[in-house]
């Protein structure tokens, strides 16, 4: 097993070198250069000039790459141009917080979809199958960032304004205002609110492809003949489905985690500008408008790395629950 | 997947389970003044139906439009389409009608091939014969918008008093900050995302399965260039990427739907390169090999066709997904430019004032999702018809 992950995380290596070159490339070779932003009427061509050898960009592009690779290896990404702060410092700051709207999205994403698609798998041809079905699928077509703005919409603006709801949700940032003084209790659940809405409005649509797959797998697992011998040997219908069928059906479910990550992290740019949560996915959206290579860089960078480990990790996954698979 | 072969394979084989169509009863050609007409006392109702619909819609249009048609065959390219599109829909129905009408009975096939199989098993499946109907209903509205919308969508009306103005019968989905009528401009924006959805997946299938079939054909260093490419490109957060690339350039339409096929191909080509593996080694192919057919000859003729099925699937579900990211890409700023009218950027439109203007951004993304549910349910059907296993 050890050796099969560390024989994953060696073929990783190629590839994760291979996305680093791509994005510098794509990134050096448009046109437009950070110093352009950062001139002023009155700025002389010496400075201007002074400012690109400062941040290096007056050498070749192969130079650069070289050095940029170079200095990458050893866990230094530069220095941000509009933070004034090195580009690792401002990443290891925006990181916690996507990891967290992402693991919670995730979580609650597979929960909803496993749910509803073995529901919908014990309980084929139904209404509530057909109905399901519908929602759904309706939900699997939305952009997320619109569902979040509806959500806003419900949750937060007509549920305070409007319909006077005891319970709403806040439409931004992370915390309240008075978060500082809040007790411990408070403040957990000050931060669960602010949590929900970006957190559902990235998992509902995750969820409705989670539960499509959950259906069918859950569908061809319990045609089969271990199901039926469960049934005939007089076991509750609970434990069949439970113990036997699920945990079959759960298997290939896994490979979405993989599939799933990227979309999650491109939902995640969107959901975190809407709702003002400090993140990689905001930081890059921003960073790209005010031409901060290095940022832009290393946060496609992160994000590329997040993606490639996410996949070895639904690998491994995969090896561990399903003994069939050799992984030699 | 053995499916691809089998579904191009010469037709073969007798239909039995349909029997013999029924005979177009007397005069069958004048019939057709009514196009469909001929078809439906066939009793064919779907095609007849599809028919008669597109002629009375289309003529209707034409009718009570009158003035638009007259103005728009004088003005810019897209009113010319959009009456050149009327008057062929017109026509195309009438035709249709009455060429089928008249086709000698003994002339038509009754030998089946796999396309009529598919095309059968795929019109069984009422959800997605819906989802077609909606598709195509959009893109006959998308050609015909600019002389069936009710404003201009660009027209600002007064600003202190038509500002805001909620769903009315002078404007059935209200007006936007700038007093501009909702309906016209979602119209409008239906030909920018459905004409960028469909360009860009042309580009990215035509890419993925030229470069997948030849991956999947010579193998070796070709195969290992590409498929590591592929890789890199696909563990990539799909937007990082296209916001990356777009926001250094200047955004344009053009620029996306570039970008948008030049980042799509690479899974298309790894379905592609899946396929042809196990194609190269049946007998079909094999026989071509020993025929000492070319290799391009090869992989054209024999290998690609054979490998169409699942790359035509992936391709309608690609067009939703590639409307999904034109709206994102749009509604960060990053997409179509205003005061162009897009899905996304109206969507955005309506993010600073909410509450007050809910049909802002409520509407414009209720298109994008049935829009999109539309070509997903297309898709399903095209799966389902498309692989003889999972034909009843």
């Amino acid at each position: 097993m050890t050796r099969y992950v560390l024989r994953r995380l060696l073929g990783a290596v190629p590839l994760v070198l291979g996305i680093a070159t791509i994005i510098f490339f794509v990134v050096n070779l448009a046109p437009g250069d950070p110093t352009v932003y950062m001139m002023t009427p009155g700025m002389s061509s010496e400075v201007v000039e002074q400012l690109r050898v400062n941040y290096g960009l007056d050498q070749p592009v192969h130079v650069r790459y070289v050095k940029w690779v170079a200095a990458m290896l050893t866990g230094d990404f530069g220095y941000s141009f509009s933070y004034s702060r090195p580009v690792l410092d401002v990443l290891l700051d925006f990181l916690p917080n996507t990891l967290i709207l992402s693991a919670c999205a995730l979580a609650l994403a597979f929960l909803v979809g496993i749910v509803l698609g073995t529901i919908q798998a014990v309980k084929q041809y139904s209404g509530l199958d057909s109905t399901l079905s519908v929602v759904l699928l309706f939900f699997y077509s939305m952009p997320s960032f619109w569902l979040a703005l509806m959500l806003i919409l419900m949750f937060s603006l007509m549920a305070r304004n409007v319909w006077g709801w005891p319970i709403y949700f806040p439409a931004s940032g992370i915390t309240s205002t008075d978060y500082d003084f809040l007790s411990s209790g408070a403040q957990i659940v000050d931060r669960g609110r602010h949590l929900f809405l970006p957190a559902m409005s990235l998992a509902l649509v995750l969820a409705a492809g989670i539960a499509r797959y959950m259906r069918g797998s859950m569908l061809e697992v319990i045609r089969q003949d271990f199901v039926r011998t469960a049934r005939a040997k007089g076991l509750p219908e609970r434990s069949v489905v439970f113990k036997h069928a699920l945990r079959n059906a759960l298997i290939p479910v896994i490979t979405l985690v993989g599939l799933y990550i990227p979309v999650l992290f491109s939902g995640t740019v969107f959901i975190e500008l809407i709702f003002a949560w400090p993140g990689m996915g905001r930081a890059i959206v921003e960073a790209i408008t005010q031409r901060d290579y290095p940022l832009v860089m290393a946060a496609s960078f992160f994000f590329a790395i997040m993606v490639v480990l996410a996949n070895l990790l639904a690998d491994v996954l995969y090896a561990v629950v399903d003994p069939r698979i050799r992984y030699e | 997947m053995a499916a691809g072969a089998e579904s191009l394979s010469p037709a073969t084989g007798v239909d039995a389970s349909a029997g013999p169509r029924r005979r177009v009863v007397g005069g069958r050609g004048l019939s057709a003044a009514l196009p469909g007409a001929p078809q439906l006392l066939a009793g064919r109702w779907g095609s007849g139906g599809a028919a008669l619909l597109v002629w009375i819609g289309f003529l209707w249009v034409l009718v009570t439009r009158w003035d638009g048609v007259r103005d728009g065959w004088g003005g810019a390219w897209d009113e010319r389409l959009a009456v050149a599109s009327l008057i062929l829909g017109v026509a195309a129905a009438w035709a249709w009608s009455w060429r089928d009408a008249v086709r000698p009975f003994h002339s038509r096939s009754v030998a089946v091939s796999q396309w009529d199989l598919a095309v059968r098993a795929f019109s069984r499946n009422r959800t997605a014969v819906a989802g077609l109907i909606v598709v195509g209903a959009l893109y006959a509205v998308a050609l015909i918008t600019p002389v069936v919308a009710p404003f201009d969508p660009n027209l600002q009306g007064d600003l202190l008093t038509e500002r805001y103005v909620g769903p009315s019968l002078m404007h059935p989905l209200g007006t936007d900050q700038f007093a501009r009528d909702v309906l016209s401009r979602l119209m409008y924006g239906a030909r920018i995302s459905l004409s960028i959805g469909f360009v860009a997946v042309a580009i990215s299938v035509t890419i993925g399965t030229l470069l997948g079939a030849v991956a999947g054909y010579l193998g070796g260093v070709v195969d290992t260039l590409v498929m590591r490419f592929v890789d890199m490109v696909i563990s990539f957060p799909r937007l990082v990427l296209l916001i990356t690339i777009i926001a250094l350039f200047e955004p344009s339409i053009f620029l996306i739907t570039a970008v948008l096929g030049l980042t799509l191909w690479p899974s298309t080509a790894r379905i592609v390169r899946g396929e042809v593996l196990s194609l190269r080694e049946r007998e079909f192919v094999q026989a071509a090999v020993a025929l000492g057919y070319s290799k391009p000859r090869i992989i054209f003729k024999h290998l690609i066709p054979n490998a169409l099925a699942p790359v035509i699937v992936a391709a309608t579900l690609g067009i939703g997904n590639t409307i999904v990211l034109e709206a994102g890409l749009s509604f960060l700023g990053l997409g179509v430019q205003p005061p162009t009218p897009s899905w996304g950027t109206m969507v955005d439109a309506g993010r600073q004032n909410l509450l007050d203007a809910w049909w802002l951004s409520t509407f414009p993304g209720l298109a994008i999702v049935f829009t999109v549910l539309s070509f997903n349910l297309v898709g399903d059907g095209l799966r389902d018809a498309l692989d003889p296993r999972l034909r009843s």
